[in-house]
């Protein structure tokens, strides 16, 4: 399809944070939209603001820049996470950036602050009070359901929920919402690539089965093969 | 009123009276286009193929379930050749012939009226060829619109067409009829956009017209003939057609208006603030955005956003610049949002490209809504823009005062459409279709189109369900000399016979 705007992993976590709001009320004092990336990738943040986010934060690198690496990108989001007075509670991402699939930085980050961290979360519940959360998270055959103890790293599965539209009034109360402007350097970050890709290839062919004309052939193809009845 | 409608069965004797010069298929027929076809290519209740009648369904009746026809045998040729011999047999033998594609018309022309034989296009569906560099693609006419789409998107070009029934109709059929649907505003009419076709004549003649030229002004440009005649004056098989370079960015925005009398005085703000990368406005009216909403079409906007909307629109934009694109909207919703006495209430705009595909489904989807929720009565009409509005409230009026609006007879009255073209959708919902609800709204809206000096079939063709009321919007002149035209390529009328003209 051609290229339409947006990413379809980003917007989940924000929907996630404006729902926190909603349930929790005034528990959650604050929502913050960060961002990583070249000066277009501001629109990601007025699009977290136009749902609800308060203020945001954008990292901006050159637009010649390399995409950053996950490593990078956990280190940038603890430094900002060290520097928010009255601390955070809960940091939500999307399970993996449209630019490289990895799905790793959620996990990078967690392992860095030493917080708890739910990927892939499909269902997040808090306790603000008991400073818990309870995240059902999608594995390969079902759901894991986790409680962890505050501060926590989510990353969101696309079935964690659908994303509200960006309404018009919002869209232009966005445009007064602040966007704090930093640089790796401001973080004292370095975000020089580490990973060298050595080579690409693709899964290997499969190969086709075989149509087989009635039952009795099919018994006896599944005896060839050194299957035997149980 | 009543007069009217003597006339209009003395047509149906009358074209029912042509009709019967035809002749039915035999068991004979059938073990000759067995000579021509391969088993797989043919599906008859006649033996030696033997089919139950219900395997015949889905060709025998439209989709909406409004059209039965009850043909005995459905082929299904692959190759031009093919569909040559069967035509030049049917043509000898006097049979009628019904060509098919994807069978998502709305008008009943894509269905036997009696036992004609169904041409289904379905087996021939192979692109012949599609050059990057161009953007024309050649294919054979039984190719479903959605695959041309995802075969030349590698390419980043599009089609240029788009309508709600991509997942099923067929190129053929798009042309044969002349579709319109959501890219007119931007591409123009298949009338532009097709370079060449390849017909099979009345007579089995193959007219191979399939060049990939842009130009060519050689003599009288046959090709446009068929493009709207509906299968009226030949098969098409082959269809060679310029597709349109992809756009680099797409957007969209649903606007929602406290009244109908916005639209107008919007859709030249946004043309004019937009310019070139305006792609579609489309208008649903408060019903239709309901109903697509009650029937899961496309994700809802919240009870705040479209508190007092009395109607809305969808635009899109297709640029070739992002961040240009996304200047420009965001202006203009700036602007329609602070003006002082403002067009709008509210509105959303997409963020990604799932909400892209949602807000078009909101639109796209209340086609299928409507059916969901009745018996549609589909009136595709072109009026002037600013009486959009009054057409579907007086429609409206009008079945009241017949005792009609109800549940127990027609549940609602919407429009929507493609404003920016001129185009209403005005669909009646019927719990079902009644001779009591068809008399109260034909000739009645026909008589409102032609009042404004419309046209009674703005896109959707004429079929079956129109042929009474082409005068409507044609002339006396106009009509006959389409008919000569008829007698010209089809003495025997065996081609689609009683769809278009009576």
């Amino acid at each position: 399809m051609h290229h339409v705007r947006g990413s379809n992993h980003f917007l989940p976590a924000v929907e996630e944070a404006v729902r926190l709001r909603e349930k929790l009320k005034d528990a959650v004092k604050s929502i913050k939209a960060v961002t990583i990336g070249p000066p277009k990738s501001i629109e990601t943040l007025r699009t977290a603001l136009a749902m609800g986010a308060d203020s945001s934060i954008h990292v901006e690198i050159p637009e010649s820049a390399p995409a950053p690496e996950p490593l990078a990108v956990a280190k940038t989001l603890q430094e900002i996470i060290k520097r928010q007075e009255g601390g955070v509670d809960v940091v939500i991402l999307g399970k993996q950036a449209i630019d490289d699939d990895l799905g790793v930085t959620g996990q990078m980050l967690a392992g860095l602050l030493g917080w708890s961290q739910a990927t892939f979360a499909s269902k997040v519940e808090i306790d603000a009070v008991k400073k818990e959360a309870l995240v059902t998270r999608e594995i390969d055959g079902g759901g894991e359901e986790v409680r962890c103890k505050l501060p926590i790293i989510i990353t969101t599965d696309l079935r964690l929920n659908e994303p509200r539209y960006a309404s018009l009034p919002n869209i232009m109360k966005a445009k007064k919402k602040p966007v704090e402007k930093l640089t790796p350097a401001d973080l004292g970050i370095d975000f020089t690539p580490q990973l060298e890709t050595l080579k690409v290839s693709e899964p290997p062919q499969r190969v086709g089965g075989g149509k087989v004309a009635n039952v009795d052939e099919l018994v006896a193809k599944l005896k060839e093969a050194g299957f035997t009845a149980v | 009123m009543l007069s009217l409608r003597r006339i209009a069965n003395i047509s149906l004797r009358a074209a029912r009276a042509h009709h019967t010069a035809l002749n039915t298929v035999t068991e004979q027929d059938l073990a000759h286009f067995a000579k021509i076809l391969p088993p797989s290519s043919i599906l008859s209740t006649l033996p030696p193929s033997s089919a139950a009648s219900q395997d015949l369904e889905q060709y025998n009746n439209d989709w909406m379930g409004k059209y039965h026809g009850s043909s005995t045998t459905v082929l299904k040729p692959k190759t031009t050749e093919q569909v040559s011999q069967i035509v030049k047999w049917c043509n000898e033998r006097r049979i009628g012939i019904v060509p098919q594609g994807g069978n998502t018309g709305l008008v009943g022309g894509s269905v036997p009226i009696h036992n004609e034989l169904i041409l289904s296009l379905s087996n021939m569906s192979k692109v012949r060829s599609f050059d990057p560099v161009s953007g024309i693609l050649v294919a054979d006419a039984g190719c479903i619109l959605q695959s041309l789409t995802d075969y030349v998107a590698p390419h980043n070009h599009i089609m240029p067409i788009d309508l709600g029934a991509k997942g099923s109709c067929q190129i053929g059929g798009n042309v044969a009829t002349n579709a319109g649907g959501l890219r007119l505003l931007r591409y123009g009419s298949l009338h532009g956009t097709v370079l060449g076709l390849e017909v099979v004549l009345p007579d089995g003649t193959i007219l191979d017209q399939l060049t990939t030229l842009r130009k060519d002004n050689t003599g009288y440009d046959l090709k446009q003939l068929f493009i709207g005649a509906e299968g009226t004056l030949g098969v098409i098989t082959g269809v060679s057609i310029l597709t349109p370079p992809a756009p680099q960015a797409s957007n969209n925005v649903i606007l929602a208006l406290p009244s109908f009398k916005n639209v107008l005085p919007l859709y030249e703000i946004v043309k004019r603030q937009l310019s070139e990368i305006l792609s579609a406005f489309e208008y649903i009216d408060r019903t239709a955005y309901d109903l697509a909403v009650k029937h899961g079409q496309g994700r809802a906007l919240t009870d705040e956003e479209v508190e007092g909307a009395e109607c809305f629109v969808l635009v899109e934009t297709s640029g070739g610049r992002r961040e240009h694109d996304e200047e420009k909207l965001a202006d203009l919703l700036e602007f329609l949002m602070s003006a002082e006495e403002p067009l709008i209430t509210n509105g959303a705009m997409s963020q990604s490209p799932a909400q892209f595909s949602s807000l078009w489904a909101l639109r796209e989807g209340v086609t299928e809504a409507v059916a969901k929720e009745g018996k549609p009565y589909k009136y595709d009409i072109s009026v002037p823009l600013s009486s959009f509005q009054d057409v579907v409230d007086n429609t409206r009026k009008h079945l009241e005062t017949k005792g009609l609006l109800g549940d127990h007879a027609v549940k609602h009255v919407v429009g929507y459409g493609h404003v920016g073209d001129g185009n209403l959708h005005l669909n009646v919902v019927a719990e079902s279709y009644t001779p009591e609800i068809q008399a109260a709204l034909e000739p009645y809206v026909y008589e409102v189109v032609a009042s404004h000096r419309g046209s009674i079939s703005a896109e959707h063709g004429v079929g079956a369900m129109k042929t009474h009321a082409l005068h409507y919007s044609k002339s006396d002149v106009s009509i006959a000399w389409m008919k000569k035209i008829k007698e010209v390529f089809d003495p025997r009328g065996i081609m689609n016979p009683g769809k278009v003209l009576e």
